[in-house]
């Protein structure tokens, strides 16, 4: 420690000199180096390490505001971006809750000291129980890819089979984590799409199905927006070689589209983040699992499960961790998977939202989202040379086919910023067969209005383009 | 007045008690806590109806029975859990060894709250985010500089994550050498955290697990012998779990390095180290650092969190992508990573809120207060250890002398003598408003007990975590029911864990626990 120092630093108490010294004196050393004694010379880094000076508070919040300042956002600019984040209405109660310091700070507690911890996770388990009509879920892990790795992997375990098919209309990066998750252990191959629809080409299903096949694995409504309507006979044929279906959703559409399970699916997952979670850069992931309450499932999760139990008190609800013993925690290689710190406040959060929303303000939120997602596709494909990539129902997203008007996606989306719109997603690199498309996003919080805006600058950018063919 | 004698050596503590309802049961139909945004009616007349829009057999029939609350009671009920729940601002946070329970800074908090980083899209346009890219441009500098590794990534959401991650560029390493079939171990230790076992299996691996000498150092010699042709991997955290550093850790990563393995390093246990020794010089192929421990980014009641990953050049073709990179023209950028990579562990680029608050707690330090962290972390360290061993019935076993920043302790002699366990003082410490903690499975300490009471705690606070364990100690010995018996001043009483295990009982819903409890409920249904 610097002998120069004139003052305490304010996170580190005991740099205040006399009390540095007498607890030195007390553990009988004599100087602050002798503490890492144990350490080689060696391994020593014996230099000071080169990084910027220490800011005290202000000066790190002129800073870090500095920084921020550069950034454009989603509040003032008109955001069509979605693709596995998306921007929905946050009621204020949900970040209320979420900025509690107890809830920021708490980590491992006991279900004593943190009691209020385990039930508002139990109850979050149970409000989405309820949403994807299912009797279990799990305290939430990163992100919908990783619920669908675990899912996959869950199928793997439960029917010793080593292949999962999955659509070519699942998010790209979705399959990179899903792939590197399951290698080597598993297989993952992809079934063909209808190209007019976008819908799963069942034919080609039909011939991947075997009895090395765990599972199917599809989304509703899927990364390209398509709501799926073959869900029963997908899960049918799946289950016709005993393997397991599964269906990632999207959950806000759950107030107005069919629960999975009503078609079949034996495990859900998706994404939290629609359900009062900010972008935030990406990092307002987190990933639900659903199952029956069967044992062969239950067992099967890597991830905790809090439980309701009675206390030795009558009259009080206590909380503890279910099936314990199956977990990474308890066994190490030989428990599930693995299991340590995931995306439990998101979980308390979707909690809350739903609490505030209740069964009618999802019914409500998914309405408003497809008609305002039906609205501006339409205001879009009246545009010369803009039609819709598919055709059939969608949800929020929708892909944008521009091939026709003579400019590529990244050249409208640079015109767009230019007018304060992010544009939608740009799927050329990911898609090349399909061209110039790109994928657009509108939820409730998109206006009238906004869709308009958007609607005539996408209008005056192709007009104004001299080669629209 | 008279004087108010304030002489008792334990906390007079009581926790929130507020006998809450599940939410379920603060159901009234017809209550709204929340209108969410709605069609206009000329979009409406436009588009139709929802019912149109969705293909019949696609429509939800039934409504999802939540429950329907006002906006109050919703609040009412969140903030009673909140009180009912001892977050690290609270308490004494010493108690939870391993996982660097540190001081949170507020300003750090307020940084994230900022609309410019709250309502970012993952996917915007790299110029519309420099701000942001520079924050995670210039953590990963301060971040190789604190290591010595040649980049990082922070896409790694929690230390599980981003030993998964490493666990898979292990693989991807070997494959890339055409030796990924042949090598199929990974070596780790007892005394290492659950999950770098759990993800090395997870990869395909087998594992191979290494028990301490008698000094509780991991042992050189059952290293040599484990080593092997099949070698893909070592995986360890120095120190480990008992807050012993392994002097020799050069040895270990060169035998396994003569062997063909790739060393990783568990840099969950690095609050000791910061500015003191690093990564690099011990050898290590890659690291990383939990940003929500040894960083000050919170836990969040168990994440969203941050295990940033970094790794030598050789390795870095294999990391997840895309990186953050600074072009020659000063413009900040995503370069996508490389056929070599082992593609993305999680959506997007990771927990950025959690980058935000590293980076700025590593600018409110400087490398000088960096290195003060360290320091005070250890001397935090061997001062409550010097007290704890004066504790009747507590020890720490393995070798005598100096600890790193935390040490595994144990109660054996206590339980020996009383027949009060180390699960029992969990719930007694409770009642103090304290937080402890024993140790992961499986038990190789027994009776096991971990401390880490990091650089953020005063003299005084360790004081007062100490003389609640003599307390409890004083009490085994003389009165241990009121131990085996606590808690007595929580939120709630001891559970009746029975069901838990009981697929026949156990309700890990509130719908499941209707079924089971009350199924009459169901059938009026």
């Amino acid at each position: 420690m610097a002998d120069n120092r004139t003052y305490a630093h304010p996170y580190i108490p005991n740099t205040v000199p006399e009390v540095r010294d007498a607890m030195l004196k007390e553990i009988g050393l004599t100087s602050m180096d002798q503490l890492h004694d144990a350490i080689p010379d060696s391994l020593k880094l014996n230099r000071e390490m080169n990084l910027p000076p220490a800011m005290n508070e202000y000066e790190l919040r002129r800073h870090i505001d500095g920084l921020l300042a550069k950034n454009k956002h989603g509040a003032d600019y008109l955001n069509f971006l979605g693709a596995g984040c998306w921007q929905h209405f946050i009621p204020a109660v949900c970040d209320e809750i979420n900025q509690r310091s107890e809830f920021v700070t708490a980590y491992a507690g006991e279900p004593y000291e943190d009691h209020g911890r385990f039930q508002a996770l139990f109850e979050y388990q149970s409000l989405l129980a309820e949403l994807v009509d299912m009797d279990v879920v799990n305290v939430p892990t990163f992100d919908w890819a990783q619920a669908a790795s675990t899912a996959i992997r869950m199928a793997g375990r439960m029917t010793g089979r080593k292949t999962a098919l999955l659509p070519r209309s699942v998010d790209p990066d979705k399959v990179a984590i899903i792939r590197n998750y399951c290698t080597p252990v598993m297989d993952i191959q992809y079934i063909e799409i209808d190209p007019a629809t976008g819908r799963m080409d069942l034919q080609d299903l039909r011939g991947k199905l075997n009895d090395d096949v765990a599972a199917v694995y599809f989304e509703n409504p899927g990364y390209l927006g398509i709501i799926e309507d073959q869900g029963a006979e997908i899960s049918a044929l799946v289950h016709g070689v005993n393997g397991v279906s599964i269906v990632g959703v999207d959950p806000i559409s759950l107030g107005v589209l069919d629960p999975p399970g009503r078609y079949g699916a034996d495990i859900i997952c998706g994404d939290l983040q629609p359900l009062g979670m900010h972008m935030n850069y990406g990092g307002g992931q987190a990933g639900f699992i659903a199952t029956r309450d069967e044992e062969k499932y239950v067992m099967e999760y890597p991830s905790r499960l809090f439980g309701i139990v009675p206390t030795e008190v009558e009259g009080e609800y206590g909380f503890g961790d279910v099936a314990y013993e199956r977990t990474s925690f308890a066994l190490r290689e030989k428990g599930k998977e693995s299991v340590g710190t995931q995306t439990a406040l998101w979980g308390i959060t979707a909690g809350v939202y739903l609490s505030l929303l209740g069964p009618a303000g999802m019914q409500e939120v998914g309405s408003t989202i497809i008609q305002k997602s039906h609205y501006a596709a339409k205001r879009l494909s009246d545009i010369p040379g803009v039609s819709l990539r598919f055709e059939g129902a969608f949800f929020k997203e929708f892909v944008v086919d521009f091939n026709n008007t003579g400019l590529t996606v990244a050249e409208i989306n640079g015109r767009l910023m230019e007018q304060g719109i992010f544009g939608g997603k740009n799927l050329s690199a990911a898609y090349p067969a399909w061209g110039e498309c790109a994928l657009y996003c509108v939820t409730e919080i998109h206006t009238q209005s906004d869709l308009d805006r958007l609607a005539a600058a996408l209008r005056s950018i192709v007009a104004n383009h001299p080669d629209r063919s | 007045m008279k004087r108010i004698i304030r002489n008792h050596k334990v906390r007079q503590f009581h926790q929130a008690k507020w006998d809450e309802p599940v939410i379920f049961e603060l159901h009234q139909t017809g209550e709204r806590g929340v209108i969410p945004p709605g069609t206009e009616d000329a979009v409406a007349a436009e588009v139709g109806s929802m019912e149109s829009l969705i293909p019949a057999s696609m429509q939800r029939s039934t409504a999802p029975a939540l429950p329907e609350i006002g906006q109050a009671k919703v609040l009412r009920h969140y903030l009673r859990l909140s009180q009912e729940t001892l977050g690290s601002d609270m308490n004494v946070e010493i108690g939870q060894g391993t996982c660097t329970m540190k001081y949170i800074p507020r300003i750090n908090e307020m940084l994230i709250r900022n609309p410019r980083m709250t309502e970012l899209h993952p996917l915007q346009d790299i110029d519309s985010v420099q701000g942001m890219l520079e924050v995670f441009h210039n953590l990963d500098l301060a971040m190789r500089e604190i290591s010595g590794m040649d980049a990082f990534s922070f896409q790694p959401s929690s230390g599980t994550q981003a030993l998964l991650a490493m666990a898979s560029i292990v693989r991807a390493y070997h494959d890339s050498r055409g030796e990924g079939a042949r090598r199929d171990e990974i070596i780790t230790t007892i005394f290492s955290h659950p999950s770098q076992a759990a993800t090395a299996a997870v990869k395909g691996y087998k594992i191979i697990t290494l028990h301490p000498d008698e000094d509780g150092f991991p042992d050189l010699e059952k290293l040599k012998n484990a080593v092997s042709e099949r070698t893909a991997g070592f995986v360890v955290a120095n120190p480990e779990d008992t807050g012993i550093y392994n002097h020799r850790i050069r040895e270990f990563t060169d035998v396994v390095h003569a062997a063909g393995g790739v060393c990783y390093y568990d840099q969950a246990n690095a609050n000791g180290l910061l500015g003191i020794t690093r990564a690099k010089e011990a050898g290590f192929d890659m690291c990383f650092f939990n940003l929500h421990k040894t960083f000050a980014a919170p836990h969040m009641c168990g994440g969203p969190a941050t295990g940033a990953l970094g790794v030598t050049e050789e390795l870095k073709p294999f990391l997840p992508g895309p990186l953050v990179d600074l072009d020659a023209d000063g413009r900040y950028v995503l370069t996508e990573q490389g056929e070599g990579s082992i593609g993305k562990v999680r959506s997007f680029h990771g927990v950025a809120q959690t980058v935000l608050r590293s980076y700025a707690w590593i600018m409110s330090l400087g490398a000088e207060g960096l290195k003060d962290v360290a320091q005070v972390a250890v001397l935090n360290n061997n001062y409550l250890y010097h007290k704890i061993l004066q504790i009747r019935g507590a020890s720490a076993p393995y070798i005598k002398g100096r600890r790193l920043e935390q040490v595994r302790y144990s109660w054996k002699q206590l339980t020996d003598e009383t027949g009060v366990t180390t699960e029992d003082i969990t719930r007694r410490m409770c009642d103090f408003g304290l937080h402890y903690w024993t140790s992961h499975h499986p038990y190789i300490v027994p009776q096991p007990f971990t401390l880490e009471p990091t650089e953020s705690y005063s003299k005084e606070d360790l004081d007062e975590y100490i003389q609640a364990l003599e307390h409890i100690s004083h009490e085994a010995y003389t009165y241990p029911e009121i131990v085996k018996s606590a808690p007595h001043s929580s939120t709630v009483h001891r559970n009746d864990e029975s069901s838990l295990d009981d697929p026949q009982q156990w309700c890990i819903t509130w719908r499941a626990y209707l079924k089971k409890t009350q199924p009459e409920l169901q059938e009026q249904k």
